[in-house]
């Protein structure tokens, strides 16, 4: 049993941290403000190997194991959950389920290029009224001939705006009031694909997400992504991978408000002391620095399985739940700790408290973990 | 990283986990209501090796390391929580003595505390008056020409009167010579000393089979030789000791809170109401994951600590992030505990109401939640 970090995972996470704060973090405020998509830094990341961290080197990726992935994500988040989502998305919910599921043809034309930061990925699989239960999925796919016609809409597709794939999960099969999945990855230049203009969101402003239309969109079999009827597996099996990369993004926004309120408290003075000696407020930093450090080893230890090659949905569930409901808590905070000054814009911390926000609804909502996690206790 | 159990360590683990469940288990319900002192369970772990599970082998240890020593008290706890704070504080003496103790001292008293000739050792720090804040102590020992005399009082002494030998804090000078914990030295100090009285056992509300009482120190004559480490320098094995201590009752809460849970998700997938297993119900889902969710959390939290300690790191605010995160956790698993056992969690025909009861008290000895957060802010804000 060893908690520490090896010295290549360490180098990494210090080049992240650098490349974070050095490119990223001066930035993070008027990407925010302006919702701007940070094109620059997209393409930054994928230089740095980034945006395939888990690829195989061969097929374009850095090959990387998925704690060094943990390490990264969370320098990134913490500069801007924004270009950490977008990370996040392209590593763990496009190039992971490819070359999972991908066949050597699929991994060439898609994997490659979204690993090494060319192209970028997007995930298809909630729609307006269908989120945490894929049951009631609406988007269909009609065999017709050798081809299948896929026809519907998928909603909240972050990097969606932008993507040149995107991996989009239809019905194939309707029987007994039960229906079947498969996925497909297509290029978003396909005619009948079409994307509505970005949402509005309460916060990852610069984590641009859209609706995406499919009207007749015409594909053949070498699109089928894990074979016909296996969408439901391809994923559950990515999620698990996603929530890695979710409760990555938590750490990174809570650890930003934690650095700042402890460097805030040490300037801020009330009552002829720094505030940092109250204990009102040590206690509030005692409190955050300990439920992120709790986050982080759960997070570590979902990763640490997935390089295993373990099961790790229950590890995965836990990690994304607790991580993605301390940073809230811990964002809560540090807004409190800043008193009106969290309150502005200044100090980016109401920031922290809005991009928090998200973690505990996408790639599962805090609900659908719980749901997982008991399911793994009762089953005694 | 990784988080694989080494041969040696997931042995311990399995021996500890067996014996608590085949032993403790079973007979932890009438030891609280008797609140027996288990003497002879408490033999039976030296036997094992659990009574010096992080000690050297030359002095009767198992030499496991730090990280055994949490997964054996986890499971310990999962049995009995009144037998695990007993081994705790043992281990603990015994570590003490190895790592400051003479060869001398060494030789005389870490092979009786893990053998289990001593039924247990304990480590008298609390005053009346001196609990969170040690630089308060009042107990003196004066020099006299057979050693030192102590005098003064001990306060919620663990084992104190089954200890073979007791850690005993005191001033070796006043307060304007060395102030607050600079003037302080750590005696050892053998059962049956003249001059000690052992106070009567206090009435728990939990962990009630193991015993509890106030040491009375009145012209108490130890030799020289009874100095652990030296004179003045007393404060820094205190708080050393209680970096790994706290390593011990973060696993003690984590082992009763798994106990709570285990015993969640039984009566859950048993009890049955509207027609279906009370499990089924996502009110009753909820609280088993976040009880999971947080015990798995802690866990992790003690086990990096405790492995933190055993490759020589510092390991100090960590140790008070796992004791102040497990033991609020395991609180709340064993509240939750009672809760899904509605009416039976509340009587005594069921664990749950004592498993409350016993993990009451970690958030309070070894160092209160509060002194774990100043700990903790003290690192952040360095």
């Amino acid at each position: 049993m060893n908690f520490e970090p090896t010295d290549e995972q360490r180098l990494l996470r210090d080049t992240a941290r650098d490349f974070a704060r050095r490119e990223i973090e001066p930035k993070a405020m008027e990407l925010d403000k302006q919702g701007r998509w940070p094109t620059e830094i997209v393409k930054q990341m994928g230089e740095l190997g980034f945006m395939g961290m888990m690829v195989p080197t061969e097929l374009g990726g850095s090959g990387l194991d998925a704690i060094s992935y943990v390490l990264a994500m969370e320098e990134v988040s913490a500069a801007c959950a924004s270009c950490g989502v977008i990370m996040s998305v392209n590593n763990s919910l496009f190039c992971d389920p490819v070359l999972k599921f991908g066949t050597d043809e699929q991994k060439a034309t898609y994997l490659a290029p979204a690993a090494s930061g060319a192209k970028l990925g997007a995930f298809g699989l909630t729609e307006p009224m269908s989120g945490s239960d894929a049951q009631t999925m609406a988007t269909v796919a009609e065999r017709k001939g050798s081809a299948w016609v896929l026809n519907g809409s998928k909603n909240f597709i972050t990097n969606g705006p932008h993507a040149d794939f995107v991996i989009i999960f239809a019905v194939t099969e309707r029987r007994d009031g039960k229906v079947k999945h498969t996925a497909f990855v297509m290029p978003t230049d396909t005619p009948g694909f079409t994307r509505s203009p970005h949402d509005e969101k309460l916060g990852i402003h610069a984590a641009h997400s859209c609706t995406l239309y499919l009207e007749n969109v015409t594909l053949d079999d070498s699109h089928v992504l894990g074979g016909v009827g296996q969408g439901f597996k391809v994923a559950m099996a990515t999620l698990d991978g996603g929530r890695i990369g979710i409760a990555s993004q938590a750490l990174g926004i809570a650890r930003a408000a934690l650095d700042k309120s402890v460097a805030y408290s040490k300037e801020r003075k009330s009552f002829g002391v720094p505030i940092a000696q109250h204990q009102a407020i040590q206690f509030m930093l005692a409190d955050m620095a300990t439920e992120l450090d709790a986050a982080r080893l759960l997070t570590l230890r979902a990763a640490s399985m997935k390089d295993r090659g373990a099961r790790h949905s229950l590890e995965s569930a836990e990690a994304k739940l607790y991580a993605s409901e301390a940073a809230t808590r811990i964002a809560h905070k540090a807004i409190q700790v800043h008193g009106g000054y969290g309150y502005t814009t200044e100090y980016g911390v109401e920031r922290h408290w809005r991009d928090a926000r998200i973690t505990e609804i996408y790639e599962g909502t805090s609900e659908i973990q719980r749901i997982v996690i008991a399911a793994n206790v009762l089953k005694g | 990283m990784h988080l694989d159990l080494t041969e040696a360590q997931a042995l311990v683990q399995q021996t500890a986990h067996d014996y608590a469940a085949r032993h403790l288990a079973p007979a932890a319900a009438e030891l609280d209501r008797t609140e027996r002192f288990p003497s002879e369970t408490l033999r039976a772990l030296a036997e094992l090796g659990l009574m010096g599970v992080n000690v050297p082998a030359e002095l009767g240890g198992a030499e496991a390391g730090a990280v055994a020593y949490a997964l054996a008290m986890i499971e310990i706890a999962r049995g009995c929580a009144a037998t695990a704070v007993t081994m705790a504080v043992t281990n603990m003496v015994g570590e003490v003595i190895a790592r400051f103790g003479s060869d001398a001292q060494r030789r005389r008293h870490v092979p009786r505390l893990t053998s289990g000739e001593y039924a247990a050792g304990a480590f008298a720090l609390t005053e009346p008056g001196a609990g969170s804040d040690p630089g308060a102590m009042r107990t003196q020992a004066t020099r006299v020409a057979e050693g030192f005399r102590l005098d003064g009082e001990k306060q919620w002494i663990t084992s104190g009167a089954h200890a073979g030998v007791m850690v005993v804090w005191a001033r070796t000078a006043t307060p304007a010579e060395l102030p607050g914990s600079r003037g302080i030295s750590c005696f050892l100090v053998e059962a049956g000393t003249p001059g000690l009285t052992i106070g009567k056992a206090e009435d728990k509300m939990g962990i009630r089979g193991s015993n509890t009482v106030a040491l009375s120190f009145d012209g108490c004559v130890v030799p020289e030789t009874a100095l652990l480490g030296e004179l003045h320098s007393g404060f820094k094995i205190a708080m050393m000791a209680l970096d790994g201590g706290r390593i011990g009752i973060a696993a003690q809460a984590i082992g009763i809170a798994t106990a709570a849970l285990d015993e969640s998700a039984a009566y859950a997938r048993e009890r049955r109401q509207f027609d279906r297993p009370i499990a089924e119900f996502q009110a009753i889902q909820w609280m088993i994951a976040d009880s999971r969710t947080e015990l798995d959390a802690a866990r992790l939290l003690c086990l990096r600590a405790a492995s933190r300690k055993e490759a020589g790191l510092s390991f100090s605010q960590e140790a008070s992030m796992a004791k102040l995160f497990a033991t609020e956790a395991a609180g709340r698993v064993c509240d939750r505990n009672v809760q899904i056992h509605g009416g039976y969690g509340f009587v005594r025909d069921f664990p749950a109401e004592r498993h409350l009861r016993d993990v009451r008290v970690t958030r309070i000895y070894e160092g209160t939640s509060e002194i774990q957060r100043s700990v903790i802010a003290r690192g952040l804000l360095r």
